[in-house]
């Protein structure tokens, strides 16, 4: 085989091994992706049932509830971002660092009775930290801005999203 | 006195470290043996005055020294004693310099191992990986130095994090830093060659136990960490894809794929630019893995230290550090004249695919860590991936990688033909089809089958590789003894580094399988899981040496007969008002049986409890398998041929003036 010919075989080759990995990627992020929302965004543009987003903000002090199906235990709190308090169903045990009044995401989707199903709830391991997507999510609302100070407290939270929440239920 | 000591001798380190990142460098330049000859006392000087520093803060821990901010911070009164050593590195400003002491380590292990290595090449690997220690130790004294006091000081600390109190995080750090920071070794042997303008077999060989040490640690410390998530965080899962995660994973997908072209350099001097450049990215990764994700550009569930005022340091060191390498690299790589060629079906021929695919795998991990954060600060948009798209982009691209890996270590160097060595391999092609037939029946998915089928076919090939070179039933058994004798072991370390890599493959496709079920129970009731009938027997509260722990006993049966008594708890740690869970886990080797206690409701007079329990078939083997994977690295280390500074360079001048 001629120098040439060798070479070309290694071209095709990369070309090859990173054109699938290219397009692996790109059919893996039209179909995987999961987009932030905050409570306020899922009620004005809810998504749709089948696609998996992963909704962050604060639990509703007071709001966490229990239920069981069954043998099965279920989760029922609200997260709000401020603005509007979405009721999510969790099947399962919270995770240890889970309390009223602080951060949380729940990955899952949106049932058309307006619940979020959540498949996963993510507290952070250090409970003095807020993820960054609540955080700027609280920001967009209006309702915090961590340049002033740390957030108002779970009591105060239920105060400010009470009407909102009763709209929620609606 | 001693935190002072321990700053002072931190600063020592530092200045030991400019001088050994510009003396040596500059005696190579200027061929001054007196000046070259200095650079292995910098680098044990450099070493002692780390070690003084870090004993100081560790004196400091031990003592409970709570004038001092960062054990006041991270550490109690009532804390155990091997938590109060672990804990200097479990923090930020600890971890930074466990991280300087590491590579100070590895610049004294080249001063001591390299004495064959030519004396201006040694001098520029020791001043590149002083002038990346400098860097650090800078970085650690200005931004985040561990021996700040507070005052007044108080008379008990603030405690550490209880998920961090556990003895496989404890031992997690340094063994994932060692495989980190090993690859400096390599990094600065590329930066080295690239001054001196000149890449050859021996630079191959020389390179290589370095790449194969690092990746050793690098492995068993990835393996560690998932473990630890696994047993400690009670999910029931081993691998988040976290960027935390990714973070150690990008370095050892890219390090993987330098062991491998560097091979390739060793025996027929090809590949040696892709080569040098593997080796600057990936330390780049290592880097930015450890720094970006501290400093917090990458946000995660797990990342403990976050601070974004040190990031622009940070930003600007990774910048020096990565844009100059790469630079240097653009600069004279050119000059850097390639080797041999070879047909594609070779054993080099392989190992490019080997490369290819690796770097394939290791640009999607990448990709897929990066975007979020880009989207996010380029467009405000927030997003996540997660598990299905890293399952989707990375396994068809690992499927052919495993293909290959069965027999491309029996292909010969320079040109093969492809099917005299297939047909060798007829033994393990037929326990391949057979582990198709069974996978077919006993797991679900595609992927899974394919993987489980693919595991066997590297396990078997890797078997019939070593039995072919030993002869084994067409020979008498003390002739085959007696080939083993002379056989190198690094053929053995690699064979069963691929029987490691096969062993973790079916752990982790015959995990895909795992059951799991959420309860809520009375004590005494049963529940059935997998053929296991699980019976929660008790619940007590048992107090611990700092916290309350809430016990349940879970009685486990199996066809009538007692399995085992488990122990799930849930502890409560007053100093942090925090509650951690424990697992507990009943392996047999093939399968785990793996338990979690969550809350407690109802009347105290008859409560119910919350469990999880999951049946994990196969879960061990995914740690047992990167332990054979390190355990094949460390046997080829002790090959005579590996042995460090062991081969001599072709006669040739000793010094090129590269300048």
């Amino acid at each position: 085989m001629k120098r040439k010919t060798r070479r070309l075989w290694l071209v095709i080759a990369c070309v090859a091994g990173l054109g699938t990995a290219a397009g692996l990627t790109l059919s893996a992020f039209s179909s995987n992706i999961q987009l932030f929302m905050a409570p306020s965004q899922v009620v004005d543009h809810p998504p749709a049932a089948d696609r998996t987003i992963r909704l962050g903000g604060m639990v509703v002090a007071g709001s966490v509830k229990r239920e069981r199906q069954g043998e099965t235990p279920i989760n029922l709190f609200q997260v709000t971002d401020g603005q509007a308090a979405v009721t999510v169903r969790f099947e399962g045990i919270l995770p240890d660092l889970f309390r009223e009044g602080q951060s949380v995401v729940a990955v899952g989707s949106l049932e058309p009775d307006k619940t979020f199903v959540a498949s996963e709830v993510l507290a952070k391991h250090d409970e003095t930290y807020m993820p960054k997507e609540v955080a700027e999510a609280l920001q967009k609302s209006g309702k915090w801005n961590p340049k002033f100070g740390p957030p108002p407290d779970a009591a105060s939270w239920n105060a400010m999203t009470g009407k909102d929440t009763a709209a929620g239920k609606n | 006195m001693s935190p002072e000591l321990g700053r002072f001798a931190l600063a020592l380190a530092c200045v030991f470290a400019l001088a050994q990142a510009i003396l040596p460098v500059l005696g190579a330049r200027r061929r001054d043996r007196r000046l070259m000859a200095l650079a292995p006392g910098l680098a044990l000087g450099q070493l002692i005055a780390l070690v003084a520093s870090f004993l100081c803060l560790v004196n400091a821990a031990v003592t409970n020294d709570f004038s001092v901010a960062n054990i006041l911070e991270n550490s109690s009164v009532t804390k155990p004693l091997l938590y109060k050593i672990t804990g200097v590195w479990g923090n930020h400003e600890g971890s930074i310099l466990l991280w300087a002491l590491i590579l100070g380590i590895c610049g004294a292990a080249v001063a001591a191992f390299g004495r064959n290595l030519p004396s201006a090449l040694r001098a520029r690997v020791i001043g590149v990986l002083g002038g990346v220690a400098a860097g650090f130790e800078l970085f650690c004294l200005t931004t985040s130095d561990p021996f700040d006091r507070v005052w007044p000081a108080p008379l008990d600390g603030q405690g550490m994090n209880p998920l961090l109190q556990d003895p496989g995080l404890a031992f997690h750090p340094p063994i994932l830093y060692t495989g980190y920071v090993g690859f400096a070794v390599p990094f600065a042997f590329a930066i080295a060659a690239l001054m001196e303008g000149r890449v050859d077999a021996a630079w191959g060989r020389w390179v290589r136990p370095w790449a194969v040490a690092a990746w050793c640690f690098l492995t068993c410390g990835i393996a560690l960490g998932s473990w630890w998530s696994y047993y400690v965080l009670g999910w029931g899962g081993y691998w988040f894809w976290d960027p935390v995660e990714n973070a150690s994973l990008i370095p050892w997908l890219s390090g993987t794929a330098l062991m491998h072209s560097a091979i390739v350099v060793e025996k027929r001097e090809a590949l040696k630019i892709w080569t040098v450049l593997l080796a600057i990215g990936t330390f780049s990764f290592s880097l930015s893995g450890t720094f970006l994700v501290r400093s917090g550009i990458l946000n995660s569930v797990h990342a403990f230290a976050q601070d974004p005022a040190r990031g622009i340091f940070i930003l600007a060191l990774l910048g020096l550090v990565i844009g100059g390498s790469l630079a240097l690299f653009a600069w004279r790589a050119p000059s850097l004249t390639s080797g041999g060629l070879f047909a594609p079906v070779s054993r080099e021929g392989s190992l490019v695919l080997n490369n290819i695919l690796l770097c394939s795998i290791c640009a999607v991990v990448l990709t897929g860590t990066m975007y979020p954060p880009f989207m996010s600060l380029l467009f405000g948009k927030t997003i996540s991936v997660g598990k299905p798209f890293f399952d989707a982009a990375t396994i068809p691209l690992a499927i052919p990688l495993f293909t290959f890996m069965g027999f491309g270590p029996m292909l010969p160097w320079k040109r093969a033909q492809l099917w005299p060595v297939l047909r060798r391999l007829w033994v393990a092609a037929l326990a391949t089809l057979a582990a198709f037939a069974v996978t077919v029946i006993g797991l679900s998915g595609v992927l899974p089958i394919l993987c489980a089928t693919m595991a066997v076919w590297i396990i078997g090939s890797s078997l019939t590789d070593i039995a072919g070179r030993l002869a084994l039933f067409r020979v008498s058994f003390s002739q085959s003894i007696q080939r083993a004798k002379s056989l190198p072991r690094s053929a053995f370390g690699a064979a069963l580094a691929h029987i490691g890599v096969g062993v973790s493959v079916l752990g982790l496709a015959v995990m895909s399988q795992a059951q799991h079920k959420i309860v809520e129970v009375h004590v005494g009731q049963k529940e059935e899981l997998a053929g296991y009938e699980w019976t929660l027997t008790d619940v007590r509260t048992v107090p611990g040496p700092n916290y309350m722990a809430m016990v349940a006993t879970i009685e486990i049966h199996h066809n009538g007969h007692l399995v085992t008594v488990m122990h799930p708890s849930k502890r409560s740690f007053n100093a942090q008002n925090q509650t951690t869970t424990e697992v507990s886990i009943h392996t047999n080797g093939l399968a785990d049986l793996y338990g979690v206690i969550g809350d407690k409701h109802g009347p105290d007079s008859n409560p119910t409890y919350v469990l999880r329990l999951h049946y994990n078939p196969l879960a061990p083997w995914m740690w047992f398998g990167a332990l054979i994977m390190a355990m094949g690295g460390a046997l080829s280390l002790s090959d005579r041929r590996m042995r460090v500074g062991a081969p001599r360079r072709a006669p040739a001048p000793d010094v090129v003036a590269a300048e």
